[in-house]
C-alpha cells in the first residue's frame, strides 16, 4: 500500500518532525516503498505464534528502587542550550 | 616489522618486552592518522593529546608492574560510545555539540585495562545505514578502493583498522553494522550475543537488537578485546549475568568434529557468484581441518529484512524521541512555541535516513497499524529465531557469506533505501535472534575483500573465535594490506 501526502504529514507531526515541502514529497515516495516492502510480512503464517518479547527467552531484570547515582545536574546541563538556576528554558508554554 | 602493521597481540608482546613504549607506538599511529585520514575520513575526532597522556600513564604503570591486559595498546571507539569530556556525535548534526558527561561501560572497561584511545570513528548517522554515507561528517572511503564504501554503520572503524591506523576499534551491530563493514574492508568483525556486552552509554538505536563488538585484523585480537568488554553490568537492564570465559585459552583447540551448517538459501540468487565461490572455498578449508558440513534450512530467511525494517524503526522512533532540543543536542533558532521547538530541532538536526526511520517506526506503531506491522513482525521474529534454534540442534556454527557483494561504489545505493537494506540480508537474522556472529576475511573479488560469516549459539563466542582463529592459521587473507597503506 502506498501513503499519500496527508498521511506522511500526519506521521511527521506525530514524530515531531518539521519537513520541508521537498522532504515531504520525497518521503511520500520512499516511505511508500518501505511500507510496501515490509507488507510482505502479511504472507507469513503466524497463527498461534507469540510475539517475541526478548531475544534470549529471558525476562527483564529488575533492580531495587534505590538511589545509585549522585546528583550531577550542573555538569549534565552543560550540554543544554539554555538553563537558568538549574532549570531548562524553553519557549513560553502559558501566557 | 613496522609498528602499525602489527596486530594487537603482537604489539602487546612488543610492549611487554620493552621493544617500544606506548608513547612511541601511540605517536607512530597518530602520525599515520595525520597522513592517511584525509583520504578515508574515518575519524570524527582524533584525541591526540589525551592519547599521549594515557600512553604515558600506561608506560608508567608498566614500569611500576601494574600493566592491565591491554596496557598501552591503541584502539579506537566508534563515535556512538559516550566518552567523558569528548564529543560524542553519533555521526549526527543533532549531537555535533554534545560532549559526553560520562563514559560508556565499554569505554570504561577498555580504559581500565590500559587501552589508549586514539580517536572516535565516523559512522552512519545514529548507526542507520550500511555505507557510512548518512554521516553528517561525510562518507568514509574504503582503503581497498577509495571510490567504494567501507560498509556501515561502523565504517570508520573498519576503514581505520583495514588501513592500519589502529589495530582494533569498537563497533556496534544492530543489523550487521560490525560484520558487513568488516567483510567489505577485509577485517574481522565480531558481534557478540545480545546482552554479552553492556549497552550502557552506547547511543541507543534499536535496543532489542543493538550490541557492541569489535573490529580487528585477527580473531585472536577480537578474543583479546571481547575478554575485556564482555560481562555483566547492572547499569544495562538487558545485560546477562553469565561468566566470561577466557576467549584466548581455547583458540588453539582443534575444530575437528565441529558441525558447520550451510544454509541452502544463502547461496540462492542475490549472492554475487564469485563471492559465493570464495565462501565455499573457506568452508572447504574448515572441512580440511576436520569440520563436517551439514545442510540446514532457514525457511524464513527472506522475511528477516522486512521484519528488521519494522522492529528497528519502531524502537528507533521511541529511542530518538529523547532528542528534543531542550536538554542536550541541537536546538533550532527562532521557534515560536514549544511544539515548534521540538519539530524544528528534530527536523533540522536529523538527516534524511534517520527521519525516514523515525517516520517508518512511528507509522508501524500508530493506531490501526500496530497489529498489522509491529505485532506481526515480532511474531515473524519468533519464527526466525525458532528456525535458528532448530538448525542448531544439528550444527555448532552456521557458515555463509557476510554480504551479498564486495564493497559497492559510494553513491551507488544511497538513493534507494530498499537495495541498501538488502545488504544486510545475511547478518540481520543473528540480531533478530540475539545470536553472536563474526565476519572473517576469506578472499578477494576484483581486488575487493570478501567475508565469511559464522553464526553461533547464544554465548557461543568461544566456538566462533576458535573456528575463525583456526581458519586464519591456514589462510593469510587477513594479512593482506590495501595498496597505498602498506
Amino acid at each position: 500500500m502506498s501513503l499519500d501526502k496527508d498521511q506522511v504529514q500526519h506521521i511527521a507531526t506525530l514524530a515531531r518532525l518539521k519537513l520541508s515541502a521537498e522532504e515531504c514529497a520525497e518521503s511520500v515516495e520512499k516511505l511508500s516503498r518501505i511500507v510496501e516492502f515490509v507488507a510482505q510480512l502479511s504472507q507469513a503464517d503466524t497463527q498461534g505464534v507469540l510475539p517475541m518479547a526478548h531475544p534470549l527467552e529471558t525476562a527483564q531484570r529488575l533492580r531495587a528502587d534505590a538511589v545509585i547515582e549522585v546528583n550531577e545536574r550542573d555538569r549534565y546541563q552543560e550540554n543544554a542550550a539554555e538553563v537558568s538556576d538549574g532549570l531548562y528554558l524553553v519557549p513560553k508554554v502559558l501566557d | 616489522m613496522s609498528l602499525y602493521s602489527q596486530t594487537l597481540t603482537e604489539l602487546a608482546v612488543g610492549l611487554e618486552n620493552g621493544e617500544f613504549s606506548s608513547v612511541e607506538l601511540t605517536q607512530a599511529l597518530l602520525d599515520r592518522i595525520a597522513v592517511h585520514n584525509d583520504k578515508l575520513n574515518a575519524f570524527i575526532t582524533v584525541t591526540a593529546e589525551q592519547a599521549l597522556a594515557t600512553a604515558a600513564r600506561a608506560d608508567a604503570a608498566r614500569s611500576a608492574g601494574n600493566a592491565g591486559v591491554l596496557n598501552g595498546l591503541p584502539i579506537l571507539h566508534k563515535d556512538i560510545f559516550c566518552t567523558r569530556g569528548v564529543k560524542t556525535s553519533c555521526g549526527s548534526k543533532m549531537l555535533d555539540n554534545f560532549v559526553s558527561p560520562y563514559d560508556a561501560t565499554v569505554v570504561e572497561r577498555l580504559a581500565d585495562a590500559g587501552a589508549v584511545v586514539l580517536g572516535k570513528t565516523n559512522m552512519d548517522e545514529f548507526a542507520m545505514g550500511s555505507s557510512c554515507e548518512t554521516s553528517y561528517y561525510g562518507p568514509v572511503r574504503n582503503p581497498w578502493n577509495l571510490d567504494c564504501s567501507p560498509g556501515g554503520s561502523s565504517g570508520g572503524s573498519s576503514a581505520a583498522v583495514a588501513a592500519r591506523l589502529a589495530p582494533a576499534a569498537t563497533g556496534t551491530d544492530t543489523g550487521g553494522s560490525i560484520r558487513q563493514p568488516a567483510a567489505l574492508t577485509g577485517t574481522v568483525g565480531l558481534k557478540p550475543t545480545y546482552g554479552r556486552v553492556s549497552r550502557y552509554g552506547m547511543v541507543a538505536f534499536a535496543s532489542s537488537l543493538d550490541q557492541a563488538g569489535v573490529i580487528t585484523r585477527s580473531a585472536e585480537d577480537a578474543a583479546r578485546m571481547l575478554g575485556v568488554m564482555a560481562g555483566f553490568d547492572e547499569r544495562d537492564s538487558t545485560s546477562i549475568d553469565t561468566p566470561v570465559p577466557d576467549y584466548i585459552a581455547s583458540l588453539g583447540d582443534s575444530i575437528s568434529g565441529l558441525r558447520v551448517g550451510v544454509v541452502r538459501q544463502h547461496f540462492d540468487e542475490g549472492l554475487d557468484e564469485q563471492c559465493g565461490a570464495r565462501v565455499k572455498d573457506a568452508i572447504a578449508v574448515l572441512e580440511s581441518l576436520g569440520a563436517t558440513t551439514v545442510e540446514v534450512d532457514l525457511p524464513n530467511l527472506d522475511l528477516s529484512v522486512p521484519t528488521y525494517y519494522v522492529v528497528a524503526p519502531a524502537e528507533c522512533s521511541s529511542n530518538l524521541s529523547r532528542f528534543d532540543g531542550v536538554r542536550f543536542g541541537y536546538r533550532a533558532e527562532g521557534a515560536v512555541d514549544l511544539l515548534d521547538l521540538y519539530c524544528r530541532s528534530r527536523g533540522e538536526g536529523f538527516g534524511d535516513e534517520v527521519k525516514r526511520r523515525i517516520m517508518t517506526g512511528t507509522y508501524v506503531l500508530s493506531a490501526g497499524y500496530y497489529d498489522a506491522y509491529y505485532l506481526k513482525a515480532q511474531q515473524v521474529r519468533q519464527l526466525i529465531s525458532d528456525d535458528f534454534k532448530k538448525a542448531f540442534v544439528d550444527v555448532d556454527v552456521i557458515a555463509g557469506p557476510t554480504a551479498p557483494t564486495p564493497a559497492f561504489k559510494l553513491g551507488e545505493k544511497v538513493d534507494d533505501p530498499i537495495t541498501m537494506y538488502l545488504n544486510d540480508i545475511y547478518t540481520i537474522g543473528a540480531n533478530l535472534a540475539g545470536l553472536p556472529g563474526i565476519s572473517v576475511p576469506c578472499g578477494f573479488v576484483n581486488d575487493l575483500p570478501v567475508g565469511l560469516h559464522l553464526v553461533g549459539t547464544h554465548f557461543g563466542e568461544e566456538t566462533l573465535l576458535r573456528c575463525a582463529h583456526q581458519y586464519q592459521l591456514q589462510t593469510d587473507w587477513h594479512l593482506a594490506c590495501p595498496q597505498g597503506f602498506a
